[in-house]
């Protein structure tokens, strides 16, 4: 398994995102317990920890998609280069422009490629012709490493395409509105090893334009892709860190029975 | 793991099977297999009982209602007599309008006796007036309205078309015979005698009967000029407004119920009450039609807005409730991606979920189109069971707010009528009915395969 971070270094310790004593109540569920955390810019920090930890619903904090559940509430503070995400004056969709976020299944629009990609832009009204629409469309698909794959057939269904192709249109779809922070839930849970390792790859080459937060059940993908890590569990942060420091040195027994395979 | 320290067989181990065969049944497996044939065979009686009964209910439909499309016409030289039908001889609109209906009845008749002697047909003891009466009531009226738009006719011999009275029409299909003949004081049995030698000499023809189509409603007395005109233009402009109406406004309800507004008990109430307005019986929207439309906001009785208000009124709960149920079957997922990169609410359910939803929409639509199209109980009540003459105006000259009528209500008037002549018209109509509800299904076909189209 070779070393990914050693390749591209563009460390950063500005703070992207800063959560102070965040909350989240599914009715009268407790599910996030009092989360404080940083996360770098230029960065990738993985979430990990044992199913129903907390982690995705946390995730889903930082671009408000909470609020689409009826029943869940959200306490605390979460500033987005110091600008708290909940207040009153922040319109969630305005919001969601500006992190972006990928899905555990992939969720393409039923239409081409070419328009999957090209919706945010278009909503957004980020492009003022057919040519700079036609621009971030190619871009994106490069950054996303689909390009090649998909440039003879952009108006193909995107639905067509094989599960990793399907993903990682996904990704360039929530690039192309030019995001500050990606979320990524789970990104390659229903994508084939071969598939994993081209998503991962180009996680890691996400790096040098965005924030990248990526919640993930594979321990050894944590490792691989993220520069920091936080562990979750019960709801509560456990531990957050380097990730080498996480996964070789851990402060906290909980972190290191969960990986080293006792719990979780 | 500690059960597998337990001596004590667990009800399933592969003891239970022991010496069994796998070549014979076992009797619970015979019993199950028994009651899945038995399930089957059930399936197959309910879908043979309905499709015979299907079967059953269209050859009857067809055998009475296909003669319909067909009626017996005479076809004889008319010579247009310059002294009767003006005797001033100037040609003067005002003054050939003084000639009524009676004084083109005897033209029709002298001409069609001196027609029938020309051929060489003996009227055999049936009497000029007698033969007059084989002419449908309608026919001078016909002849009049034709000479008084083109007064240069008058003086010249033209060939006529007039339909047969419902009798001599019924004789020819069979419903008329020569035993019913003696019995009828409309009709005798030479007159139909006669009626067959017209027949042998070309004057009395069997042909496609368009006028079926465009006619209005006829009296008691003329069955064979009676129509659908008035009833299929009033069926399409109730099925026009109805789509204007409730289409934008069940699918609006139904994407705010389902998707913009917050559970709770006002809309739990709604929501229940929706599904009991799909419920409540067709005559009751009658009622209300007639209280609200009519009564009190003064609309026009008759008129096909008024029906189509109330037809509206009558599909939007299912409108409303298919709509709701082709918008939950769009897989969340789709939300979360559009809502993911920033879309607003409406752009997520207008760019994505409607479309997906559609096909469903499309078929909740057209069916309770359908089932609207063929209401009569609150049309009924609304009184577009009224006898109307003139068709409605175009919509662009408030066609409306005209009188009007409507197929399945036609249907009801003529099969409440006594001559047998409107039972086959009634069935014609249905046919003309079904045919419409034919045209809207495949609509909704092909609207479907359109909008289904995924990739």
């Amino acid at each position: 398994m070779k070393d990914l971070r050693v390749e591209r270094d563009v460390q950063t310790e500005t703070n992207k995102i800063e959560a102070r004593g965040v909350q989240v109540f599914y009715g009268t569920n407790h599910a996030i317990k009092d989360v404080n955390v940083d996360i770098l810019d230029k960065t990738v920090t993985a979430f990990i920890g044992p199913s129903g930890c907390g982690k995705s619903t946390f995730l889903r904090c930082l671009n408000r998609m909470n609020d689409t559940v009826a029943s869940a509430r959200v306490e605390g503070k979460i500033l987005l280069e110091n600008e708290d995400i909940y207040d009153a004056r922040v319109d969630p969709v305005q919001l969601r422009a500006k992190v972006g976020m990928v899905f555990q299944k992939p969720n393409p629009f039923p239409k081409s490629i070419f328009d999957n990609v090209a919706y945010g832009p278009r909503i957004h009204g980020l492009t003022r012709n057919k040519a700079e629409l036609d621009e971030i469309v190619e871009k994106s698909l490069r950054r996303a490493a689909l390009w090649n794959e998909v440039k003879d057939r952009l108006h193909a269904g995107g639905t067509g395409l094989s599960g990793g192709q399907q993903q990682r249109l996904c990704i360039a779809r929530a690039i192309a509105t030019s995001p500050e922070v990606l979320l990524m839930d789970e990104p390659c849970s229903a994508l084939d090893p071969i598939a994993t390792a081209q998503v991962e790859e180009l996680i890691d080459e996400l790096r040098t334009d965005y924030s990248v937060v990526i919640v993930t059940h594979s321990m050894q993908q944590a490792a691989r892709v993220s520069q920091r890590t936080a562990f979750f569990h019960l709801g509560n942060l456990v531990e957050y860190g380097e990730t080498g420091q996480i996964f070789t040195n851990p402060k906290d027994p909980r972190t290191e029975s969960y990986i080293s395979g006792r719990i979780g | 793991m500690s059960d597998l320290n337990n001596n004590a067989a667990p009800p399933s181990s592969p003891a239970a099977h022991e010496g069994s065969s796998l070549y014979v049944a076992a009797p619970l497996m015979r019993r199950r297999n028994a009651a899945e044939t038995r399930f089957r065979l059930y399936g197959m009686l309910a879908i043979g009982v309905s499709l015979a009964t299907l079967a059953f209910t269209l050859f009857t439909i067809f055998a009475d209602g296909v003669s319909s499309f067909r009626q017996t016409t005479f076809e004889f030289d008319v010579t247009l007599p310059a002294e009767t039908l003006d005797p001033t001889g100037a040609r003067n609109p005002d003054d050939m309008a003084k000639v009524t209906t009676i004084g083109y009845k005897r033209v029709l008749e002298e001409s069609l006796t001196a027609y029938m002697a020309a051929q060489g047909v003996d009227l055999m003891g049936v009497s000029e007036k007698d033969l007059g009466a084989f002419i449908s009531g309608d026919a001078p009226g016909r002849l009049r309205k034709m000479v008084l738009e083109d007064p240069n006719l008058i003086g010249q011999t033209i060939r006529f078309s007039a339909f047969a009275t419902g009798r001599i029409d019924g004789y020819f299909k069979g419903r008329v015979t020569m035993e019913t003949a003696k019995l009828d004081s409309n009709i005798s049995p030479e007159q139909l005698m006669l009626a067959d030698r017209m027949v042998e000499a070309g004057i009395l023809v069997q042909k496609f009967n368009w006028l079926f189509f465009t006619n209005s409603d006829a009296s008691d007395t003329r069955p064979e000029s009676a129509g659908l005109g008035v009833a299929i233009l009033g069926s399409l402009y109730m099925m026009l407004l109805v789509v204007v109406m409730s289409l934008p406004l069940g699918v609006g309800a139904a994407i705010y119920l389902e998707e913009f507004a917050k559970p709770n008990r006002f809309t739990d109430l709604i929501e229940v009450n929706i599904s009991n307005l799909a419920a409540v019986p067709s005559i009751v929207f009658g009622i209300l039609g007639l209280a609200v439309f009519i009564n009190f906001a003064g609309l026009p009785a008759s008129s096909t807005m008024v029906g189509a208000l109330v037809l509206t009124l009558m599909s939007l709960p299912t409108i409303i409730i298919a709509t709701r149920a082709s918008l939950r079957a769009v897989p969340p997922s789709i939300r979360s991606a559009a809502l993911g990169i920033g879309a607003s609410k409406v752009q997520t359910v207008f760019h994505h979920v409607l479309p997906l939803a559609m096909p469903g929409i499309m078929t909740g639509t057209i069916l309770s189109l359908a089932s609207a199209l063929g209401e009569t109980g609150p049309l009924l009540l609304i009184g577009m069971v009224a006898f109307v003459v003139t068709p409605p105006a175009s919509p662009l000259d408030g066609g409306f707010l005209d009188p009007a009528t409507a197929l399945p209500v036609q249907v009801y008037s003529w099969a409440s009528r006594s001559d047998p002549a409107f039972i086959e018209r009634a069935s014609g109509a249905i046919i003309v009915l079904l045919a419409f509800l034919v045209v809207m299904n495949i609509a909704a076909i092909i609207l479907r395969r359109r909008f289904e189209r995924r990739w």
